[in-house]
């Protein structure tokens, strides 16, 4: 087994639901792809929101009110900072990365694209940025175009000139595959976007609990996360946009805290972010948000990225000399991701036998249908790690590959 | 803790690895879709009925063992049935997955062997796709079945 200098051990102690047993045996869990479990830190402080200072925000001149409203805003602050863009007002509290990207297809794009615009994303996209992008086409007769991938689960980098073209208005494409992966270089197709003139929608829900994210030097125009994949409450995520851009956006949805002022004839809209945060929002989530990037701000999240690097290293090594498991997403720049099949054992019954070892895996496709489709098959098995796995937990896996091969003889 | 032979049986394995009746029946007077979007779980059935009977009965597609093994069981038991007996079949053997209840099963045959899944809650409805879409088939329903 391999070793490195991060502090495994002291991660792990850090979220409480690693430490039980399933089916009695230790819990190793390996579907952070799907959700990342939470740090103590974050718990604590949701419970903390609930028991000492619940109270809805921005309107209240009570003391808890003013308490929330600080600890929500303060949050807004921290998520900036995390990402670095400009402004507080380009941050916007949705309800995942999904909720942005519907946000950006009903808004921005709705009020720019007319029938004939093309708009481009990728055979690699979870259904969240595929299936707004084809209500939207439905709507305007808008056209939408595929990047295609090649074997190794990678964009087919010599089909972009071609498929960027004047017609193309919007580039939404994923940073990080969940399906695959792959890591999409994402800095270069911005600028070929943008050379064309086009504005770019970046998915970052798989990527930010992996790899740092600077929206400025992206200079992409949008970018959207979910909380829960970072170590953060579910139903919360956040749309980053550029000032300007969002400034001239039509609303997403009318209620309160999106105006200034309504009479019965019209409304005064909001300045932003507040514009786009209609209703009571999930102040609980994003307080918790707020404390999950102060947690990750204070581990060693560069050595946690490096020993996320090695479990996978490490995975390939033992699937290299796995006989009969099969890669699916085998590109070169790759994050903690295994996607893999067996052959003659479909991923579904790989997903009850690794949980009967108390491995929790992914099976299915994934989100991503278009995906299954291009490598032929119906679905795979998923293993993701994150920072607080440990090599014997890549071992684990791989005894549970075993023990799948003896049920089925 | 379960032991994971409860649930994958030898017969389950065996029927997995050689599918009893499996193949497009050429014959057929009746042809029905089920389709889990869960898992992926894809089959369709294919019927040749006279008389209020099965005369024959295949099926093709793909899926997990439990799937798998349980329409080439199903398909295996239900050649030669009378409906009634194919939908009295279904609602036992429906009964044999989900229920703790005692119940009489030498009827199911070596179906029994199925009986593990209802330890296992996410794999019901592996088990009981193409049941779901034999019992459409019977009632007449052309809609491709789905168990979402």
């Amino acid at each position: 087994m391999p070793k490195n200098s991060f502090d495994v051990d002291r991660a792990r102690a850090d979220f409480p639901v690693l430490q039980q047993t399933v089916h009695g045996k230790p819990l190793i869990y390996l579907d952070n792809a799907a959700t990342s479990q939470k740090p103590a830190a974050v718990i604590e402080i949701l419970d903390r929101y609930y028991l000492e200072y619940n109270s809805n925000i921005h309107r209240g001149v009570h003391h808890l009110s003013q308490v929330a409203t600080e600890a929500y805003e303060s949050a807004r602050e921290n998520i900036r900072r995390y990402i670095n863009a400009h402004s507080t007002k380009e941050i916007i509290f949705v309800r995942g990365a999904t909720e942005g990207i519907n946000l950006v297809a009903q808004t921005f794009a709705r009020s720019h694209i007319k029938a004939g615009d093309e708009i481009l994303i990728t055979e690699m996209e979870h259904h969240s940025n595929i299936v707004p992008w084809q209500i939207l086409a439905e709507q305007t007769g808008a056209i939408l175009k595929y990047i295609p991938i090649n074997d190794a689960g990678e964009l087919d980098l010599e089909k972009i000139d071609a498929l960027l073209t004047d017609k193309t208005k919007l580039l939404a494409l994923v940073h990080i595959s969940n399906a695959l992966g792959t890591i999409n270089p994402i800095e270069m197709l911005i600028e070929k976007a943008h050379d064309i003139g086009a504005k770019v929608l970046i998915d970052g829900a798989q990527a930010v609990p992996h790899t740092r994210i600077n929206v400025i030097e992206l200079d992409c125009d949008f970018y959207v996360l979910s909380g829960h994949k970072l170590f953060g409450p579910t139903g919360i995520g956040v749309l980053y946009g550029k000032q300007a851009l969002l400034e001239a956006m039509p609303p997403y949805q009318g209620g309160g805290d999106m105006i200034k002022m309504v009479t019965m004839e019209k409304t005064m809209y909001n300045d932003l972010p507040h514009k786009f945060e209609a209703g009571t929002p999930h102040i609980a989530g994003v307080i918790g948000l707020g404390a999950a990037i102060d947690y990750i701000e204070l581990i060693d999240f560069e050595g946690a990225i490096q020993h996320e690097h090695d479990l996978l290293n490490y995975a390939n090594e033992l699937a290299d000399k796995t006989k009969g498991m099969n890669l699916v997403g085998t590109a070169k720049n790759k994050t903690s991701i295994l996607s893999f099949t067996l052959d003659g054992i479909h991923p579904h019954d790989i997903g009850t036998i690794m949980d009967n070892e108390g491995i929790a895996i992914r099976a299915g496709h994934h989100c991503a249908m278009p995906v299954m489709e291009r490598f032929q098959i119906p679905a795979t098995a998923r293993a993701s790690f994150a920072f607080y796995n440990s090599f014997s937990d890549v071992d684990a896996l791989f005894n549970g590959i075993e023990k799948c091969r003896e049920v089925f003889g | 803790m379960f032991d994971i032979r409860e649930l994958y049986q030898e017969v389950i394995v065996d029927h997995n690895r050689n599918p009893r009746n499996f193949g497009k029946l050429e014959d057929a007077n009746k042809t029905l879709d089920g389709y889990n979007p869960l898992c992926g779980d894809k089959l369709t059935l294919y019927i040749k009925t006279n008389n209020n009977t099965i005369e024959d009965i295949s099926f093709d597609g793909s899926g997990c063992a439990i799937s798998v093994a349980s329409a080439s069981l199903m398909t295996d038991i239900m050649k030669g049935r009378k409906l009634d007996e194919a939908e009295a079949l279904f609602n036992k053997f429906h009964h044999l997955i989900t229920s703790d209840e005692e119940l009489d099963i030498t009827e199911l045959g070596k179906l029994a062997a199925l009986a593990g899944v209802k330890d296992y809650p996410a794999r019901v409805k592996c088990a009981s796709l193409c049941w779901h879409t034999l019992h459409s088939v019977i009632q007449g329903d052309a809609a491709p079945v789905s168990t979402e």
